[in-house]
């Protein structure tokens, strides 16, 4: 958890952002009025269903959506002030890489295979802290001892092909780092890792965010990685968030049908197979974005919703009873029901 | 359920070697992907196999159904020593050995309707079926496997992850099979669709009587599903244990790195357990060694 002092402004600011493709088959909303707030050395988990939105609203703020098919059709994002936004491409770049560092899963913003490791890291370093070359090479070296590949020094000039896939991820954190950004981006950054590399990165994430004391947003669909590194919890689906946390309070009062349905669904790793029972799945399946239901989009798929939610999508509000700051879109009292069932089990 | 006793697949000092092609014209080698790997799989039983990429597991996937067969080892299906089949009967035993691929999209035929794939296998090893006697076993296929028979028309973009391996599934059960290799068949699918997923695998199992080899880094699911697990580590099994064995008592320093690795859906527990690994870095796993039984039916690599 984060021992960064709370300011009052907060780092980044996401009011409402709406994204949508022109496609074939019509306009996809890909993001539906997404609003939260990160502050200072936050990490922040985002979990949800695939297409949710959540990799295009990161590349939204980070003006990496590809125009066309891509439109940002509403919102800001505040960073310490500053609508990226409308901020000029040059300005962007400066913050893209510099402020903001990002480590993304898929290979569009993954290394480059015809130049070296040490370019590569050497680049940010150049262009956003103005470091000559001899300095810049030298951090380049501190940055992969920091992200301990061994031997950093004898690897620099090597191509990325030369390293292993938990290294390159590795490089990849190091190059978002470099210039100690306020906020690092990670969107399912250990997704393709082993478990034992994955448990590597992570801690060295935390160790990195303790002396630089950088705020992360955390993309991951492992409910576990967000346990232990989150201080807020984000779920998205269908383009919304719906709901939103101090993560304990996700993890032991899920106010959502669907956060209740992921946590269900996990079978859980100490528990042995006498008496198991089926695991609790969640029916159906996510929405098409071409087409999306109107109402809650969850509704189609949740047993608990109310004719409303079938109608009229709920807002993002605090849930009565929950802690502060606890935030969810549903119509349903989830704890009532939950209450009902048990009663109705005894 | 226990899973009866005897063997449906019995596969014996498997290995996997490649070539390894020496452009500078020295000695050719060979890089050792699989080794000496030995393991029973029992009538209506799941046995998963974990490990890091790159340990082997697809490898050991596709010897065992003769999809790439093993460089040295045998692999025995009811009780028939595999290599030994004519070209002929090894068609007839391939219906009744079947995969599951983790990637659905990847399987289907985007131009085929899906109906019509799952039909493929009746067209190719039920020559005496009829065209409405084929078009009732795939409804029946479709319903059995959670799917609206009224699909079949359609195509495979027009689904879901999750109902395209349902589909895959639908296909690889047609042809009444009693062992699947199950590889990676959820790491592809939305948490939300795993579990369905895997019901399904379950249900099948129980109605049809199947074994699985269920190849999987999910190790929660591994679990779960499976009622013993083999640890692949650089090619050779370390550890297989039944799975409450395995889980609750890990012998091998690699399951026990694996298994730590995993993380906790539990705040509080999650973050004790980062604490207590940056505490205790890793240290280095010693290659070799044979596998001895050190509790009944609990094999563990141990160095003499
Ligand atoms: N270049 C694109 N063209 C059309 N649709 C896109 C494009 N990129 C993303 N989308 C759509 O936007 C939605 C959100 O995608 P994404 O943010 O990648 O989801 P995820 O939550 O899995 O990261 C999906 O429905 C996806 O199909
Ligand atoms: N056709 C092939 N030729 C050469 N090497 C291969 C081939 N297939 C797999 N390998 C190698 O064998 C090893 C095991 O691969 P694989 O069985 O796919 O591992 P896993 O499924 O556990 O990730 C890997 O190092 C892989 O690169
Ligand atoms: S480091 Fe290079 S590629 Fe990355 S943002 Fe800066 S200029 Fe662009
Ligand atoms: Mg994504
Ligand atoms: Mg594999």
């Amino acid at each position: 958890m984060s021992d960064m002092p709370r300011l009052e402004t907060p780092l980044l600011e996401v009011r409402d952002l709406a994204v949508a493709f022109d496609t074939d088959g019509g306009a996809v909303h890909a993001v539906n009025g997404v609003s939260y707030a990160l502050r200072e050395g936050e990490t922040l988990g985002i979990v949800g269903e695939s297409g949710s939105g959540k990799s295009v609203h990161v590349l939204a703020m980070l003006g990496l959506i590809p125009r066309p098919p891509g439109r940002i059709t509403g919102g800001q994002v505040l960073f310490r002030g500053r609508d990226l936004l409308t901020l000029p491409e040059k300005a962007l770049r400066k913050v893209r890489g510099g402020e903001i560092g990002f480590v993304f899963q898929d290979p569009m913003s993954s290394l480059n295979p015809g130049m070296t490791v040490a370019a590569q890291i050497v680049e940010p370093l150049r262009i956003h802290l103005g470091l000559d070359a001899r300095a810049a090479r030298r951090r380049a070296r501190e940055l992969l001892d920091l992200v301990r590949i061994p031997n950093a020094a004898g690897r620099l000039d090597q191509y990325p092909h030369e390293f292993s896939g938990g290294q390159r991820q590795r490089v990849m954190i190091a190059i978002g780092i470099a210039c100690r950004p306020k906020l690092l981006i990670a969107d399912e950054a250990t997704t393709a890792l082993d478990v034992t590399v994955q448990a590597e990165i992570v801690a060295l994430v935390q160790e990195l965010k303790r002396e630089i004391g950088m705020a992360i947003i955390w993309i991951t669909h492992d409910l576990g990685v967000v346990a232990g590194i989150s201080d807020t919890v984000q779920v998205m689906y269908a383009g919304r968030i719906l709901e939103r946390g101090p993560v304990d309070d996700i993890f032991a009062d899920p106010r959502s049908a669907y956060t209740l349905g992921l946590l269900r669904s996990l079978p859980d790793l100490t528990r042995g197979r006498a008496g198991r029972g089926r695991l609790r799945q969640i029916e159906g399946a996510p929405p098409d974005m071409r087409a999306p239901p109107p109402g809650d989009p969850f509704a189609p798929r949740n047993a608990y919703a109310t004719p409303r939610c079938r109608t009229e999508a709920p807002p993002l509000v605090q849930a009565a009873g929950a802690a502060p700051g606890h935030l969810v879109a549903a119509w349903y009292d989830l704890p009532a029901i939950l209450a009902r069932e048990a009663e109705e089990a005894r | 359920m226990r899973a009866p006793d005897y063997p449906i697949v019995s596969v014996r000092n498997l290995s996997k070697h490649y070539p390894l092609r020496s452009w500078w014209g020295g000695k050719a080698s060979v890089f050792r992907a699989v080794e000496d790997v030995s393991f029973d799989i029992r009538a209506g039983e799941t046995l998963g196999l974990v490990g890091e990429s790159g340990s082997g597991k697809s490898t050991i996937g596709r010897a065992v159904t003769m999809l790439n067969p093993p460089t040295a080892g045998t692999v025995a299906f009811e009780g028939t020593d595999l290599a030994k089949l004519s070209p002929r009967a090894m068609r007839g035993m391939r219906a009744r050995i079947q995969t599951v691929f983790q990637d659905p999209y990847a399987a289907l035929n985007p131009r085929m309707s899906v109906g019509d794939y799952v039909s493929e296998a009746f067209k190719l090893h039920r020559p005496e079926m009829g065209r409405a006697e084929r078009r009732a076993a795939v409804a029946g296929l479709f319903e059995r496997v959670g799917l609206e028979p009224r699909f079949a028309g359609r195509f495979p973009h027009q689904f879901s992850g999750g109902q395209r391996q349902r589909i895959c599934i639908a296909r690889a059960i047609a042809l009444k099979p009693s062992f699947i290799v199950a590889d990676e068949p959820i790491a592809a699918l939305d948490v939300s669709i795993q579990a369905q997923v895997v019901n399904l695998l379950q249900d099948l199992q129980a109605e049809l009587g199947l074994s699985y080899l269920f190849i999987s880094h999910d190790l929660r699911m591994v679990r779960y599903l499976c009622h013993r697990v083999a640890v692949l580590w650089r090619g050779r099994i370390v550890e297989l244990a039944e799975s409450d064995a395995l889980y609750d008592d890990p012998r091998h320093p690699y399951t026990q790195r694996l298994l730590g690795a995993v993380p906790v859906p539990d705040p509080a527990a999650e973050r004790a357990r980062l604490a207590a690994e940056q505490a205790r870095p890793a240290s280095p796993i010693a290659e070799g060694g044979d596998l001895v039984e050190v509790a009944p039916g609990h094999w563990v690599v141990t160095r003499s």
